[in-house]
């Protein structure tokens, strides 16, 4: 098991050179100099000259993605103009929000989609199941800015059961039941879509393994109805749904980032967003990069979990 | 045609196409319509109530007239929804081709770079473009697209490996077509249809997207709206004034629902396996319709007993009779063949015992299974339950698809034991090894912790048996246990399940579909032709003198070992399809002997010596046979 982790790292290795190779290639389409975007457009050409070669811009295209590529392993993502701090001091202070809040969406999303999922297909055509592909079909069709502002309308402001917006109450205690409180909201506003899609896939994928012949095998001996559905039908149809949840983990993760704007909350999301309407480039630079690596490492915790499953798969 | 009728006949995608079709036809006549000018702002009159004079839908927080705008942003946010997806369909669509058509390294080096793109997390690919490009309505038009290329040309270079070598491909190659025009000519029309439907089940996505750009502020720029920046616009009066963003974001569900409708009801349309019902879960019991009496035990002293049995498969109209009244009994530490071509009906006997034929399509429509004289068709669920495995327990043919492959089989032989015995894990598992060692499996101690995959068939149809016998059940139904396995093992399971039967004192139903397997273990056969029995004996006795022309045959198909260059007769056509039966015998067709009365009416079982029956009015004289 060690040996298959650590060839799943190594291989990585290839994804995450892309990864930065394309977005390094994405910032250098951008047309006119960054140097011009920090100084603004009243910049001497002397200064704009100067802050080009300080940022190493006058350098060829792939010498430059070496020395950024060199800097970031080093942990020097650059300097935000717009904040003026490290970026990456920056970048993981909001990762911390985004990971709290898009890892309970995601914890919500897998155990409600998969459960909703196996009811439907355990009652298929029946009224659960009706109502659970209703629900779904409306789950995956309303935009999630648009649920989590119906919810701060009805949840915080009329029925004032949650706070508005933020993660932190601003005066008060940072304690546990705050961000429960703060977080109830919008985890289930970014889970929506995701838990719609799990619980269609599952559905499909338990009516998929409810025909095969080792669910037979399983009524023929006397197994309960329950345990042929939890146990014997969702264990063999969890193998097709977990790369599932690895690719809604992605939808959620980079989804937060509406959900973000509309709750107030302080996470990477909202970070890139004002900076990308700011133009600081190393900022969503480090961000994305940053990002996308960290959603790399989860595939691959994804694959793990799969080959502990599944012992079919050689490790 | 049958396409669109089927699509016709799902409610809810009609329903879909029909919103769809009205909201395109609205943005398209919102120039030609009598409304205000969307970007004309009145700050004395913001914020009217929905219903108000002169503004149905109410103003923003500018005075603009709501309903004017959500027309305008409708036209903008489906222009560039479509836009998008369009883009992205062709793009993708001709990567996809590319790297399908010329495989190898090409192929290599674009998937590759396609996987890193899905590497990403979605919208976090589409922020970094639109960061690059900087705001506006195109450049995340543009991003959109983007980030859906991989996905389209994943999907179609799939779709094109298949394609790229057939034989027609060959052809034209071998005509002397270039690249360009196979590609044109032959691929695409093939390819079409994919790309059509993989766009139908995502431009919903795309229009949620670039409005969720928008809603950013990273789309569209004021003063033009589509429906995403109008909502991130009304987002500041949400408290004050929901309305303006009720309005908008009810637009994009309407309209994201109805394509998912559609969406749905294409794929579900072009779906095989939905219309043949290969989709449907199977109950835990079969069920049960039954027409008329329910019949008593024929025989006394029978353990278990199957008299008048019918089963059918409803698949749309048609009624497949694969049982159609079969009576057959089995008595204490007997072991009753039952034989006949594939399709014949045996299995779906044996599993109707227990109520395991997959329903839908299957309905037990008759008959009666008596279990020590009482009726198990149609008893309640717990009842069968109890029974299934601890009275009554089945091997199946194939043990590698009949074991769970993600359990050990220790596992797997421990629920067993503890579905019907309330025991410690410890114990059960010293008694899932008992049983291993019973089926002769060396090494019970170590093995008891394999997965399925790990083992030989012969090992695995031993834990099968294994497992069959956790419960000592007074009856075993072994469905073909050996056809899967080669003749060596096949032996030794045979000698295996007939040591136990004598040892246990166990009833064996034996189905299998060859005479060398009846005869070295069965004490009697049936022989079932359509779903229906068409001869019944001592093994020995109709093994010697088959009485049906249709038994005949049969044993005329197996080839015996050092008996010359004997001709081997294959029995001439096929056995008749089970939801249009003929009347009167259903082997008239094939049988050498037929005449004008056999397709008259039905033919009863007949007495035919000794404990033996037959189902024909011209059968094979018994005694002269047996000489």
């Amino acid at each position: 098991m060690a040996g298959y982790i650590l060839k799943r790292l190594l291989s990585a290795i290839p994804v995450l050179l892309g990864i930065s190779i394309i977005v390094f290639l994405i910032m250098a389409m951008i047309p006119g100099d960054p140097a011009t975007a920090i100084l603004g457009s009243y910049a001497t050409p002397e200064n704009v000259e100067k802050l080009n070669r300080d940022l190493g811009l006058d350098k060829p295209l792939v010498q430059r993605y070496f020395i950024w590529l060199g800097n970031m392993l080093q942990g020097d993502f650059g300097r935000s103009f717009s904040l003026n701090r490290p970026v990456i001091d920056e970048v993981l202070e909001r990762f911390n929000g985004t990971l709290v809040l898009a890892g309970t969406s995601f914890v919500i999303c897998s155990f409600l989609g998969v459960a909703a999922g196996v009811v439907s297909a355990a009652r298929q055509y029946g009224l659960a199941d009706k109502l659970i592909t209703f629900v779904v079909l409306l789950g995956i069709s309303i935009p999630s800015f648009f649920l989590g502002m119906m919810m701060i309308l009805i949840f915080a402001v009329n029925l004032q059961w949650f706070p508005v917006s933020g993660m932190w109450p601003i005066y008060g205690d940072r304690d546990f039941a705050a961000l429960i409180s703060h977080l109830t909201l919008p985890a289930l506003a970014l889970a929506t879509v995701a838990t719609g899609v799990i619980a269609r896939l599952s559905r499909s994928a338990m009516l998929e393994v409810l025909r095969q012949d080792f669910i037979r095998t399983a009524r023929a001996k006397g197994v309960h109805e329950r345990g042929v559905i939890w146990r014997h039908a969702l264990r063999a149809a969890m193998v097709s749904i977990i790369p599932v949840l690895g690719i809604q983990a992605g939808f959620v993760l980079s989804g937060a980032v509406y959900i973000e704007i509309v709750f107030q909350w302080p996470g990477v999301g909202r970070m890139l967003v004002d900076a990308i309407l700011t133009r600081d480039i190393l900022l969503v630079q480090g961000g994305v990069v940053f990002v996308a690596a960290c959603y790399v490492m989860f595939n691959i915790a994804v694959d793990v979990a799969q080959s502990l499953l599944d012992p079919r798969i050689k490790t | 045609m049958s396409f669109l009728r089927l699509l016709a006949r799902n409610r809810l995608a009609l329903a879909g196409l029909v919103v769809m079709v009205l909201v395109v036809i609205l943005a398209l006549i919102t120039p030609l319509l009598p409304l205000a000018d969307p970007n004309v702002t009145n700050t004395g009159d913001r914020f009217q109530r929905p219903l108000t004079e002169g503004a149905l839908l109410g103003t923003d927080h500018l005075g603009r007239d709501l309903l004017s705008r959500l027309l305008h942003g409708t036209r903008l946010s489906l222009a560039v929804g479509v836009a998008a997806a369009v883009i992205a369909a062709t793009l993708g669509a001709a990567i996809g081709i590319i790297a399908g058509f010329y495989g190898g390294r090409t192929d290599n080096i674009i998937m590759r770079g396609v996987d890193m793109l899905m590497a990403f997390p979605y919208i976090l690919l589409a922020l970094a473009i639109v960061a690059a490009l900087g705001p506006g309505l195109l450049n995340a038009l543009i991003a959109v697209a983007a980030v859906n290329i991989p996905f389209f040309a994943r999907n179609i270079r799939g779709v094109t490996v298949g394609i790229a070598h057939k034989e027609f491909v060959d052809a034209a190659r071998l005509s002397g077509m270039g690249d360009l025009r196979i590609i044109a000519t032959e691929v695409l029309p093939n390819v079409i249809p994919v790309i059509v439907i993989a766009m139908s089940t995502t431009v919903g996505w795309m229009i949620l997207e670039t409005a969720g750009l928008s809603f950013l502020g990273l789309g569209s720029q004021p003063p033009v709206a589509d429906l995403g920046s109008m909502l991130g616009e009304a987002r500041s009066a949400l408290i004050t004034n929901p309305h303006t963003s009720i309005v908008p974001g009810a637009m994009i569900l309407i309209i994201v629902m109805a394509i998912n409708l559609l969406g749905d009801g294409v794929r579900d349309a072009l779906d095989p396996r939905l219309k043949s019902g290969a989709l449907n879960r199977p109950m835990p019991t079969t069920l049960v319709d039954r027409e008329g009496a329910v019949p008593q035990p024929q025989e006394d002293g029978a353990l278990l007993s199957i008299d008048g049995l019918k089963t059918e498969f409803h698949v749309k109209n048609r009624h497949y009779k694969a049982v159609g009244g079969v009576t057959l009994a089995v008595r204490p530490g007997e072991c009753l063949g039952i034989i006949g071509e594939s399709g014949s009906g045996k299995s779906v006997t044996a599993l109707s015992v227990m109520g395991l034929v997959a329903s839908p399509p299957g309905v037990i429509t008759g008959g009666a299974v008596h279990f020590e004289g009482q009726d198990l068709v149609g008893a309640p669920y717990a009842h069968l339950r109890r029974m299934r495995g601890d009275r009554v327990a089945y091997i199946f043919q194939d043990p590698l698809a009949t074991l769970h492959p993600l359990y050990t089989v220790g596992d797997q032989l421990i629920e067993a034991v503890q579905s019907h015995h309330a025991t410690s894990k410890s114990e059960a598992r010293a008694h899932a090894i008992a049983l291993l060692k019973s089926v002769r499996i060396p090494n019970a101690e170590s093995r008891i912790k394999s997965y399925p995959h790990e083992m030989s068939g012969g090992m695995r149809q031993r834990v099968g048996i294994a497992m069959a016998l956790a419960n000592d059940p007074d009856v075993i139904i072994a469905d073909e246990p050996t056809t899967a396995l080669d003749v060596t093992v096949q032996a030794q399971i045979l000698s295996l399940l007939d040591d136990l039967r004598r040892d246990r004192g166990l009833a064996i139903v034996f189905i299998t579909h060859d005479f060398g397997v009846v005869a070295q273990l069965c004490d009697r056969v049936a022989v079932m032709y359509a779903g229906r029995i068409v001869e019944d004996g001592p093994t020995e006795a109709i093994l010697n003198a088959p009485s049906h022309p249709y038994t005949s045959r049969l044993m005329a198909c197996v080839p015996e070992l050092g008996a010359g260059r004997r001709e081997l007769a294959a029995i001439p056509g096929l056995p008749p399809v089970v939801d249009c039966l003929p009347e009167g015998c259903a082997f008239a067709d094939r049988c050498h002997k037929v005449q004008d009365a056999c397709r008259r009416g039905a033919i009863e079982l007949v007495d035919n010596g000794p404990g033996r029956t037959v189902r024909c009015i011209d059968p094979e004289p018994v005694k002269e046979a047996a000489q």
